[in-house]
């Protein structure tokens, strides 16, 4: 039987790449939409109080461009990921690389590293699972982006987050 | 050790399985070279050799008993490395469980504008 992931698993196939695997109670074809739509995919990319996505423009094919852009709406301050599609297998694979935009945001994140991104949608008893593999071309870049890489302007709200939930509890 | 260097040091001492089999049985308790050596098709200068990668990846040492010389586990850096794969793990299962809700509800009902499949 297939390894389940409930919960998104996290592992490092290579020196280079990040894999993240992860079960979704739908078939693949919606897990897909959810990707590919714009509409669908700014609806749980953003997800988080206090932030925006004002930019969610998304060519879907062979050589297509997409744009993504989050905005903290306390202080304006933005970043984003920019790319172009490489392979679009529909519903089973998506690739497409990435180049982090930090416009004024501060991150350890690096500017000119080309992220190469691999989704695979594969359905199986009314369950899909998604496996991506990120790969950061250096180890350098790749142990920045998950030491701190989108996580560090997002970590911030969670803290916030918690408190309001600590305050309620009170 | 810079703690980048202590994290490469652990994840390639992790990356092989004889080590992690190794691991595995050592979180069980202590094991003389000979007790790590047994499970394995190997002799014990190659079991040596894969103590002395986790070693010197500070994952394991070797308690105070001159004769047996017994291995044990050392927690910290393990704990180091899950750590920092479990911060970005968080980051994903968030995102994921607020793509679980939109499936949910573009299951529960389809938007008018989209033409039911199937």
């Amino acid at each position: 039987m297939a390894k389940r992931y409930d919960t998104a698993a996290v592992d490092l196939p290579s020196d280079t790449e990040v894999r993240v695997r992860r079960d979704f109670k739908a078939p693949r074809t919606l897990v897909w939409q959810a990707h590919t739509d714009p509409k669908l995919l700014r609806r749980w990319l953003v997800g988080y109080p206090g932030w925006s996505m004002p930019v969610c423009e998304m060519d879907v094919r062979l050589g297509g461009t997409y744009r993504w852009r989050w905005r903290q709406d306390a202080d304006g301050a933005e970043f984003g990921f920019f790319g172009t599609f490489i392979e679009v297998s529909e519903p089973a694979r998506l690739t497409y690389d990435q180049f982090y935009d930090p416009d004024g945001f501060t991150s350890a994140m690096q500017t000119d590293n080309r992220c190469v991104i691999s989704g695979s949608f594969d359905e199986a008893n009314g369950v899909t699972t998604l496996t991506t593999v990120m790969d950061f071309g250096t180890k350098e870049a790749r142990d920045a982006a998950v030491s701190t890489g989108m996580t560090d302007g997002m970590e911030v709200n969670y803290q916030a987050l918690d408190k309001v939930f600590e305050q309620q509890g009170d | 050790m810079t703690p980048a260097e202590r994290l490469d040091a652990t994840f390639a001492a992790l990356a092989d399985p004889t080590r992690r089999a190794i691991l595995a049985r050592l979180a069980l308790g202590e094991a003389s070279v000979a007790e790590l050596a047994e499970p394995f098709a190997m002799s014990q200068p190659a079991i040596s050799k894969h103590l002395k990668v986790l070693e010197n990846a500070g994952l394991i040492s070797t308690a105070q008993d001159a004769q047996r010389r017994p291995r044990k586990i050392e927690a910290a850096p393990l704990a180091e490395a899950s750590a920092w794969i479990e911060n970005y793990r968080q980051f994903w299962e968030r995102r994921y469980g607020a793509l679980d809700q939109l499936l949910g509800q573009l299951q529960a009902k389809p938007p008018k504008s989209r033409r039911k499949r199937h």
